[in-house]
C-alpha cells in the first residue's frame, strides 16, 4: 500500500516537474540564441535602429518598426475591446436578468473558440473591403482592420473577467448604494466598477497580453513590411507576423538572420511576461480588500 | 391626548417571492418620530416586510407585493413613485456594516453627491453635522481622509448610520444593526436611536428582545409572515395578548 502511495506521490511530482522544466528549455532556447544574436548585433543597435531589414542585402536590425506595429495593432484591439466589453459586463450584472445572463455569457464566450485564422480572413476579406468603402486611402492589408478584428476576438476575455470582477464584489455594497438612493447608473459607475477596479485592470492587462501575442490575425491582415509608424492605415508588421515569416522562408539554420526570430521571441516574451506578472502583482496587491 | 399622523402604514399588504407568500395581509400604522421594533423568529417576514418600505426586494426575482404602504399618506408603489427617490426619503442601516471602499468623508457625502451637489462647504458641513449626530465625530474628525474601511465594525456601523443622515431621511430603517457588533459598541447604537428618534421615524428589526425592549416605543411580532401582535413595547412586554407572542418574548421558541 504505501509503495503505491508512493508511485503515485512520485508520478505526480513528475507532471509537475516536467510542465516547469519544459518552460524552463523554452526560456533556455530563447536566451542562448539570443546571446548568439547579440554577440553579433549589439542591443544598442537593436533597440535604437530605425529600420528592421534582416533579409535584405543591406540588413539593419532596429526592433523598433515592429514594437511599433505590435503596438498599434494591440492599441486599436484595446480601444475596441474596453468599452464593448466593459460594457457588456456592466450590463450583465447590473441590468440583465439572471437567466438571461446565464444564457448570453457562455454565447459571448464562444467568440473565443473561433480559430484566430478565421478572424484574419474576417479582418482581410470583410472588415477592410467594408471600411476602404469610405476611407479612400486604407491599404489592403492595414492596422486598423486587423486592430478592430483583434478587438471584437477579445472582447469575451474583458467581459467575462470583467463581470466576474464586478459580481465579486459584496452584494451589501449594492445595497448600500441603492439604499441611498443611487440609481442603476451611479450604483454601477460609482460603487460596482470603481470596487471592482483591480480585477477589471487584471482583464485588461491579460486582454493586451493575448492582443501582443496575437499571430495568425496580424499575419494574414495587418501585412508584413516593417515600418516605424502609427499610422493605421498602411500595412504594417508585428513581432509575431515577423516569427512565422522566417520560420516559414528559407532562411538557412544558424544564420544570423535565422537567430533574429528568437531575439524578436526574446522582446515578446520579456514584453507578455512582464504584463502577466503586473497583473498578477496587482491581483495579489488589490484583491484581500474584501475578503 | 390627540392621535398622531402616522408616518408609514401598511394595508392589506400581502408579499411573495415567487409562489412563496412571504407576508400574509399586514395592517399596520406606525408613528412619527417613534421607534418601532419588529421582532419574530428568523424566516417570520419581518426583515422582507422592513424592505418593502424602501422597495429594496424590488431587485430579487420574482418578488411581488399586494396591497398599499403609504409614506405620509402616499402610496409608494405607485407607478409615478421613483425608487431612487423614495430612498432619498427612507434611509437604510444593514445588519453587516457595509461602508464603501472609499474615504471616511466621501461615505458621509456619497449621497449628496449623487444628487449632483458639489459646493465644497457644503459637503464639509453636512459631513461633520451628520458625523456629530451618528456620534463618531470625535473619533475621526483628524482622519476624514482615509479609507473608512480602516474603522471598527462600530465605527462603521455609525459611519453608515451617519451616511445615511447626511441625505436627511424623514424614516430611517435598521436591520439588525447591531447584531454583528459587540457589546459596547451595541450600547453606543442603541443610544444613538434613542437620540435619533427626537427627529426621525425608526423602524428596527431585531433578534434580541433585550434591544427590542431597550430602544422601542411600540413593537410588532410577526410569526410566518403574520402580523401577531402590535402594541407599545412596555404593554406587550409586560401583558402579551397572544400566546404565541408570550411563548416567543419568554424565550419558549425561536
Amino acid at each position: 500500500m504505501r509503495v503505491q502511495e508512493k508511485i503515485i506521490e512520485g508520478l505526480l511530482w513528475l507532471s509537475a516537474a516536467i510542465t516547469i522544466l519544459i518552460t524552463l528549455s523554452i526560456i533556455w532556447v530563447l536566451l542562448s540564441e539570443s546571446v548568439k544574436f547579440f554577440s553579433e548585433v549589439s542591443i544598442l543597435r537593436f533597440l535604437t535602429e530605425k529600420e528592421w531589414t534582416p533579409l535584405f542585402a543591406e540588413k539593419k536590425f532596429g526592433i523598433m518598426p515592429l514594437v511599433a506595429g505590435t503596438f498599434l495593432t494591440t492599441a486599436i484591439a484595446i480601444a475596441v475591446a474596453l468599452p464593448i466589453g466593459l460594457t457588456i459586463a456592466i450590463y450583465l450584472n447590473e441590468y440583465a436578468h439572471a437567466r438571461f445572463k446565464t444564457f448570453v455569457k457562455p454565447l459571448l464566450e464562444v467568440l473565443a473558440t473561433i480559430p484566430t485564422v478565421v478572424y484574419g480572413f474576417f479582418a482581410l476579406t470583410v472588415v477592410t473591403p467594408f471600411l476602404q468603402s469610405f476611407i479612400p486611402g486604407l491599404a489592403g492589408f492595414n492596422a486598423l482592420s486587423a486592430g478592430i478584428v483583434m478587438g471584437i476576438m477579445i472582447i469575451p476575455m474583458i467581459s467575462s473577467l470583467s463581470e466576474d470582477a464586478i459580481s465579486a464584489v459584496p452584494r451589501s455594497l449594492r445595497e448600500a448604494a441603492y439604499g441611498m438612493g443611487s440609481t442603476r447608473l451611479q450604483t454601477a459607475f460609482g460603487v460596482m466598477v470603481p470596487a471592482a477596479s483591480s480585477g477589471i485592470l487584471v482583464s485588461v492587462i491579460l486582454a493586451i497580453s493575448r492582443a501582443v501575442g496575437e499571430t495568425m490575425l496580424v499575419a494574414i491582415a495587418a501585412g508584413q513590411q516593417p515600418r516605424l509608424t502609427l499610422n493605421p492605415l498602411v500595412p504594417i508588421e508585428t513581432i509575431t507576423t515577423y516569427i512565422v515569416q522566417v520560420s516559414l522562408g528559407d532562411v538557412p539554420h544558424g544564420s544570423l538572420e535565422y537567430r533574429t526570430i528568437f531575439a524578436a521571441g526574446m522582446t515578446l516574451f520579456v514584453f507578455t511576461f512582464l504584463l502577466n506578472n503586473l497583473s498578477f502583482w496587482i491581483k495579489k496587491k488589490y484583491q484581500e480588500k474584501y475578503d | 391626548m390627540t392621535k398622531r399622523q402616522s408616518k408609514l402604514e401598511a394595508i392589506n399588504l400581502d408579499a411573495y417571492y415567487g409562489d412563496f407568500q412571504a407576508l400574509k395581509n399586514i395592517n399596520i400604522a406606525m408613528e412619527e418620530k417613534a421607534v418601532t421594533a419588529f421582532i419574530g423568529p428568523s424566516g417570520c417576514g419581518k426583515s422582507t416586510f422592513l424592505r418593502t418600505f424602501n422597495r429594496m426586494n424590488d431587485y430579487i426575482d420574482g418578488f411581488r407585493t399586494e396591497g398599499q404602504i403609504l409614506l405620509d399618506g402616499r402610496d409608494i408603489y405607485a407607478t409615478d413613485v421613483r425608487v431612487d427617490e423614495l430612498r432619498k426619503e427612507v434611509g437604510m442601516v444593514f445588519q453587516k456594516p457595509n461602508p464603501f471602499p472609499k474615504t471616511i468623508f466621501e461615505n458621509v457625502v456619497y449621497g449628496l453627491k449623487i444628487q449632483g451637489i458639489k459646493d465644497k462647504k457644503t459637503l464639509q458641513e453636512t459631513c461633520e453635522k451628520s458625523l456629530q449626530q451618528a456620534a463618531l465625530w470625535n473619533e475621526v474628525k483628524d482622519k476624514l481622509d482615509k479609507s473608512a474601511l480602516a474603522l471598527s465594525g462600530g465605527q462603521q456601523q455609525r459611519l453608515c448610520i451617519a451616511r445615511a443622515l447626511a441625505i436627511q431621511p424623514s424614516v430611517i430603517l435598521m436591520d439588525e444593526p447591531a447584531s454583528a457588533l459587540d457589546p459596547i459598541s451595541t450600547a453606543k447604537i442603541e443610544e444613538l436611536i434613542y437620540e435619533l428618534k427626537k427627529d426621525y421615524t425608526i423602524v428596527i428589526v431585531t433578534h434580541n428582545m433585550q434591544q427590542a425592549g431597550r430602544v422601542s416605543d411600540h413593537t410588532a411580532f410577526f410569526y410566518m409572515g403574520e402580523l401577531v401582535e402590535y402594541a407599545k413595547t412596555k404593554t406587550m412586554f409586560t401583558s402579551p395578548k397572544d400566546t404565541r407572542t408570550q411563548n416567543y418574548i419568554t424565550g419558549r421558541f425561536g
